[in-house]
């Protein structure tokens, strides 16, 4: 398990644990800001009857933004500051070669549906990660796909999303 | 006595084929979906959720807790042979468990802690059927105020337990905020929407799990670039047999690992907890203390009993309270509220079969569930040798058919790759989860008692210490929350008096 990890090589962008810190403690500020935002504007105060509906969603916004300001300002000025790479090139790589994937993976289903979008999406993950023969390939995407159809459509009787192939087989 | 009637009612309830059937098909799902990474208890439970819509709520509750336990055996299956904890509460396993499989003691490694795990569960499940009812019974008692001070109590605790008095905090906001989305349930007005038509019905607390357990677990994975070297395990009845006899002479390790983990887990977010306690204990008081983490067989049995214990015992609060001890039973507490029953104290009023039937099937299913483990280990090993290039997609796949199935919906699928990727950068970044998902589902039900509260009182606050119970529930709760300030500001004093 323990890879020596290639470090400091890509001089030209270097996320550290610091950066990435602070990146995401501004987005979840910004979060907090929007809730805030849309609680005052559906009414924060308090009504005759009690709480309005944005009372706790322009707290909970508040809550947010005061905490991702303190994690904010510690990665910037805190004692334990970690300038360590939060993720190197070579292994962010291999995250976006199943992120990517998936994306296309879920973009495709909705025109495909989701049988043949699996099929293509083991079979093809199969091949271009691992250089599996096109037998095995084909062999492992179609079983997987055909035992989900199986269960789902037939077995539990949960409609999943269908494209023109399975029209084509009347389902 | 009446509980132990109860309880044969409860057996009566659940010994038939099909709930039996279901118990064998949870345990071994359970230990498959533990054994895999990017699987585990939640994410597994969150799948087969939407699975059980139009079973017995009792049927579909035998299968999920199962899947349940046999997620938590699973978790020392990868920890001894594989050195990788399936999940936080088996980091602890590894210590000794690897090296004892390094000294081609797998077998018994796995064999004391699947017994382990089992005397923990046994232990909860007793402590559930003589306690559950008591605390169901007081909380009967409770009103709007009451309850509004559970929950408080239930976050402060994640707040004044947490690593990170920060970060646990955003977790909890966000999963509130996540639970806030849609329509308000009091007045009806829509916030938080952002004129997204999509998000009127709210983001499922299924989906947020799958992609925050699932698909980040396997980014994650593949950012560590797991290779999988394992240790071949053989486990015969003579192994099995010789490391039994050895057992009883841990008595005092088991018996403190199973009351950490029955007093851990019955309060939120235990588990891990409670294994890293129990294994610090049993390292502190046993004759072979200095030996432990190069393969000491009472290293293995703490920390799982009190795992699986703790495991067990969160479904105390959550079947009595409406409050899950931890993020499996979170899920099962959404599940709960799908198939229409109303978690909390009149469940055991109300729904005597339900309750005693789940009672009563973890009493059996973890004797299963133990039969199943030591007989089927090399079977489940074999699953992680499956090249990650075929079961990273096919995890994939499996989450995202969770997602849809959930309300059918392809705009969950999105909802869960989005969290996919939240969970990764969050898991870097040190973000805890379990508060979110909890807050997520505990979320509405929150906000209803806090306004019913009001409501009665007419807007005062005061209502919140109205009585001793719900005044001495906020103090502690308030206590908890500001613990981490106030110990920061008392070591700032002594610092400044030191000077």
């Amino acid at each position: 398990m323990e890879q020596k990890q290639t470090q400091e090589r890509p001089r030209s962008v270097r996320l550290t644990y610091q950066a990435a810190e602070m990146v995401v403690a501004v987005a979840i500020f910004l979060i907090g800001v929007a809730m805030m935002m849309d609680g005052y504007r559906v009414g924060m105060g308090w009504a005759p009857e009690g709480p309005e509906a944005g009372y706790f969603p322009f707290r909970t916004g508040a809550i947010i933004g005061i905490s991702s300001l303190v994690v904010f300002l510690r990665a910037l000025l805190g004692k334990h500051r970690n300038h360590e790479l939060f993720v190197s090139r070579d292994r962010f790589r291999q995250v976006l070669y199943v992120l990517i994937p998936a994306v296309l993976y879920v973009l495709v289903t909705q025109f495909i549906g989701i049988y043949v979008a699996s099929a293509l999406f083991i079979g093809g993950f199969m091949r271009v990660m691992a250089r599996f023969n096109w037998l095995k390939v084909i062999l492992v995407s179609v079983c997987i796909s055909a035992a989900l159809f199986y269960a789902f459509e037939i077995q539990f009787m949960v409609p999943l999303p269908k494209g023109p192939l399975e029209s084509l087989f009347g389902y | 006595m009446e509980n132990v009637l109860n309880l044969f009612h409860g057996f009566s309830v659940i010994l038939s084929w099909y709930n039996l059937g279901m118990m064998a098909v949870g345990l071994i799902l359970g230990v498959i979906v533990g054994v895999l990474p990017g699987l585990g208890g939640p994410n597994g439970v969150a799948i087969l959720l939407p699975l059980t819509f139009t079973m017995s709520p009792t049927s579909a509750i035998v299968m999920l807790s199962c899947i349940y336990w046999g997620s938590l055996f699973a978790g020392a299956i990868t920890s001894i042979l594989f050195n990788i904890p399936g999940e936080s509460h088996s980091v602890a396993t590894t210590f000794d468990g690897y090296p004892l499989a390094q000294q081609g003691r797998a077998g018994e490694a796995l064999t004391a802690s699947f017994t382990g795990s089992f005397f923990g569960a046994l232990f909860s499940v007793l402590m559930i059927t003589f306690l559950a009812p008591l605390v169901a019974n007081f909380a009967l008692h409770f009103g709007p105020p009451e309850f509004f001070a559970v929950y408080f109590l239930t976050f402060a605790s994640f707040i004044g337990t947490g690593k990170d008095t920060a970060k646990t905090v955003i977790a909890l906001m966000l999963g509130f905020g996540l639970a806030q989305i849609g329509m308000d349930n009091v007045s009806g007005t829509l916030r938080l929407t952002f004129g997204w038509s999509e998000l009127l019905r709210g983001v499922d607390f299924l989906v947020v799990v799958i992609g925050l357990f699932g698909v980040a677990e396997i980014l994650v994975s593949m950012e560590e670039g797991l290779k999988f070297e394992g240790v071949h395990a053989k486990i015969n009845a003579t192994v099995v047999w010789q490391t039994w006899k050895k057992l009883p002479k841990y008595w005092l390790t088991l018996l403190s690992g199973a009351v950490i983990g029955a007093w851990m887990g019955f309060k939120p977010g235990g588990a891990t907890a409670a294994s890293f306690m129990s294994y610090g204990l049993a390292k502190r008081f046993s004759k072979n203390g200095d030996k432990f983490g190069t393969g000491e067989l009472e290293g293995v049995l703490a920390p799982e009993t009190a795992a699986h214990g703790s495991g067990c015992a969160a479904l105390l609060p959550m079947m009595a309270l409406g409050i899950p001890g931890s993020a499996t039973a979170a899920v099962l507490l959404g599940g709960l509220m799908i198939w229409g029953l109303q978690p909390g104290p009149l469940l055991f009023v109300e729904q005597k079969d339900f309750v005693w039937g789940l009672v009563a099937s973890m009493y059996l299913s973890n004797v299963v569930g133990l039969v199943i483990v030591l007989f089927t280990v090399p079977l489940f090993a074999a699953i992680l040798r499956i090249p990650f290039s075929i079961i990273a997609p096919v995890i994939v796949v499996v989450c995202a058919v969770g997602a849809y199935t959930v309300n059918n919906a392809m705009f969950n699928i999105w909802v869960m790759l989005l969290f996919g990727v939240i969970g990764y950068v969050f898991k870097k970044l040190d973000y805890p989860l379990a508060p979110l998902i909890l807050a997520l589902v505990l979320g509405d039900a929150t906000e209803v008692s806090f306004r019913q509260a009001i409501l009665g009182s007419q807007g005062a606050l005061s209502v919140f210490f109205s009585n001793w119970l719900v005044g001495a529930m906020m103090a502690a709760g308030l206590l908890l929350a500001f613990s981490p300030a106030m110990a920061l500001a008392w070591g700032k004093f002594r610092q400044a008096l030191a000077r």
